[in-house]
């Protein structure tokens, strides 16, 4: 039994069947990738699962608790954070603001009309908010404003937002879409230490072959929504119809 | 200091003190000066611009921070007058028990008002509180006489029951407001050679409690709940995804303006117990949104600044008539007295929305922070300056805080 468990999930927008009969199981403590060609269907099953999206059929359990029909709100309250392709941020407060904000989300829940408290005086949730910019070396800018930052800077803030969560499972897409090689290899660093270190199952969605097998433990390879393959990276390298759907994609 | 930083508290007692001594530097013109007109000092000036200090600081606790547009809050500021009222009629002529009914019943209301229209957002919230404070402007007008007193406004009556206190005074008057037996209407002079100084119950009543209400907002602006609020109008979306719920954080930053709206209508009929539907019109709700932009959106001070502006533009600019015009160009020659006075003439008096207009544009334009970024840019040429004239430059740039 996994930890996030998808059953014959289909999403029809209009005439384009964006998702059909998909299933998957990311096992716990795992980093499951999925792949495939443009418009397969990734970021459609990622919309699923955080409430953005509601399939036609199917079902979605995460720690055996339903997740369909919940709010994105609550469905990350149960434990599930995403990093987006473009980095979501606060940009008008500073990046110590949007540190403070998931940290106060996690201690408070979904909402807590504290309007007497100075944010200064929560000693403990200002702890735990630097230490975690310490870890991905962005203390030094702890206030600037969020907007300002480089587009890098911008995504370890994000991925930093959500680990300060504590989730059990982290979503990413793309986190390494349109780095230089060396960001991209920073990263990898960054996200097989939270594996290691945080023991936090993640799902990803990438392009880059590098980065992929550099991390996956599963991968899932979807073609127009439906998945191909879902096997170990060592398999999945060799696999022809891999590479069909990469070689058809291609020759279009 | 009572929990704020630093920087707050200077600001704090720097408004304290204007608050205090308003009297003094709103009067700077001698009596018989030609400039006594431009005095502002007179209590009726003075509690004015308190209120609308009020009302334009509790509009942009909403407006301000979590970026939603209200464009129906005098529809609350005409509730809190009316409950105000209806105190003064049927309890007692004591302020506080009115305040705080008013204060409720706003709050009350904004929370029916708040939970339909945070359906939508952007424009669409916009037009619902706009069409429901019409409609609450159109029904004070028409079908809830009973309640509102229709086109004559609503007024205190010989035969009111007032049921603590008297019904009427010994000479047979309606009794004035009036704070434990202290008339809000009561007040002295100082004359000071050619200066004379008004020191009124009422505008320092309606000092305190602003004093109280802008305290409230500086700890709000500051606490979890005010960073909540930044971050509705900063990125909802990143919200959700960090498992906060928007609705309930800004539908209670909207009954809190609300009710702020509420406790200033309730301060304007302590002052002058009558209570009006015009209160409640479009062009008001407008008004307070003018007096937030002109000061500077999302700034503690900001609003005070604004509504300061304009209610005194509104007061002064309003009374200057062709007569006075004519005195002032009196030194010129015929033919160009009388063009200066034809030029001027639209923009005072009547025309003094002109005036109002062409202000609101030049700020919007060329400060679109406000007032407030215009003192902010002044005072950065000042330390620039100084910065400059030192041996040793200072370590840390002076960097405008968030809400300054």
């Amino acid at each position: 039994m996994g930890i996030l468990e998808v059953q014959n999930i289909n999403k029809r927008f209009g005439g384009l069947q964006a998702l059909g009969n998909v299933n998957l199981e990311v096992q716990e403590g795992s980093c499951h990738a999925i792949i495939g060609p443009n418009g397969a269907g990734k970021s459609t099953l990622l919309n699923v699962l955080v409430g953005k999206l509601i399939p036609d059929t199917g079902s979605v359990t995460f720690e055996e608790k339903n997740v369909l029909g919940r709010k994105p709100h609550e469905i990350n309250q149960m434990g599930i954070s995403r990093v987006f392709q473009t980095p979501e941020i606060f940009g008008d407060l500073t990046v110590m603001e949007n540190m403070l904000i998931p940290c106060l989300a996690r201690r408070d829940g979904s909402y807590s009309l504290k309007a007497f408290i100075s944010i200064p005086s929560e000693k403990a949730l200002n702890t735990e908010a630097e230490e975690m910019l310490d870890e991905v070396n962005m203390l030094e800018k702890r206030d600037m404003q969020a907007s300002s930052l480089s587009r890098g800077d911008k995504r370890r803030l994000e991925m930093a937002m959500c680990l300060v969560q504590q989730p059990r499972l982290l979503l990413l897409d793309e986190p390494t879409a349109g780095m230089a090689r060396a960001d991209t290899n920073n990263t990898i660093e960054l996200l097989k230490e939270i594996k290691d270190k945080r023991n936090i199952t993640m799902a990803i969605i990438e392009h880059d072959m590098h980065v992929v097998f550099s991390l996956a433990d599963r991968i899932t390879v979807l073609a127009q929504g439906t998945p191909l393959v879902e096997d170990t990276p060592e398999n999945i390298k060799g696999h022809p119809k891999v590479r069909e759907a990469y070689l058809g994609e291609a020759q279009v | 200091m009572l929990g704020l930083n630093a920087k707050d508290a200077r600001l704090y007692i720097i408004v304290l003190v204007m608050l205090i001594f308003a009297p003094f530097f709103l009067n700077p013109f001698p009596e018989t000066s030609g400039l006594a007109q431009f005095n502002a000092g007179y209590p009726d000036m003075m509690q004015r611009l308190v209120i609308f200090g009020l009302f334009a600081v509790g509009f942009n606790i909403l407006f301000g921070l979590t970026g939603y547009l209200s464009f129906g809050h005098a529809a609350f500021l005409g509730v809190g007058s009316y409950a105000g009222v209806w105190m003064f009629k049927l309890l007692t002529m004591n302020v506080l028990p009115a305040l705080i009914v008013s204060t409720i019943a706003a709050g009350l209301f904004s929370l029916l008002i708040g939970y339909i229209s945070l359906r939508r957002s952007g424009i669409y919230f916009s037009i619902l509180t706009l069409a429901f404070a019409q409609m609450c402007y159109s029904l004070a007008y028409s079908v809830l006489t009973p309640i509102t007193g229709g086109e004559t406004g609503l007024q205190l009556a010989l035969d009111d029951p007032r049921i603590i206190g008297t019904q009427q005074t010994a000479e047979g008057n309606i009794p004035v407001p009036h704070l434990f037996g202290l008339p809000m209407n009561s007040n002295t002079t100082l004359d000071l050679g050619a200066w004379s100084f008004t020191f009124s119950v009422g505008y320092y009543f309606a000092a305190v409690i602003f004093a109280l209400a802008f305290y409230f907002t500086i700890r709000l602006f500051r606490s979890p709940f005010g960073l909540m609020l930044r971050a509705v109008k900063s990125n909802q979306s990143r919200m959700s995804y960090t498992g906060l719920n928007a609705r309930p954080y800004t539908l209670a930053a909207f009954v809190i303006s609300g009710m702020f709206a509420g406790l200033a209508g309730g301060l304007m009929v302590s002052m002058d117990p009558l209570a009006g539907a015009e209160r409640m019109l479009w062009t008001a709700s407008g008004e307070v949104v003018l007096m937030t932009i002109l000061g500077g959106v999302g700034t503690l001070i900001g609003p005070i600044l604004g509504a300061g502006v304009i209610t005194y533009l509104e007061a002064i600019v309003s009374t200057i008539n062709s007569t006075i015009l004519h005195e002032w160009f009196s030194g010129l020659p015929d033919g160009l007295e009388n063009f200066m006075v034809n030029i001027l003439y639209p923009f005072v008096g009547k025309g003094w929305h002109l005036t109002l207009g062409l202000v609101f544009m030049t700020v919007v334009i060329f400060l679109p922070g406000g007032i407030v970024e215009g003192g902010r840019r002044i005072y950065g040429l000042f330390s620039r300056k100084r910065r400059q004239s030192d041996a040793t430059p200072p370590n840390a740039a002076a960097q405008p805080g968030p809400g300054e």
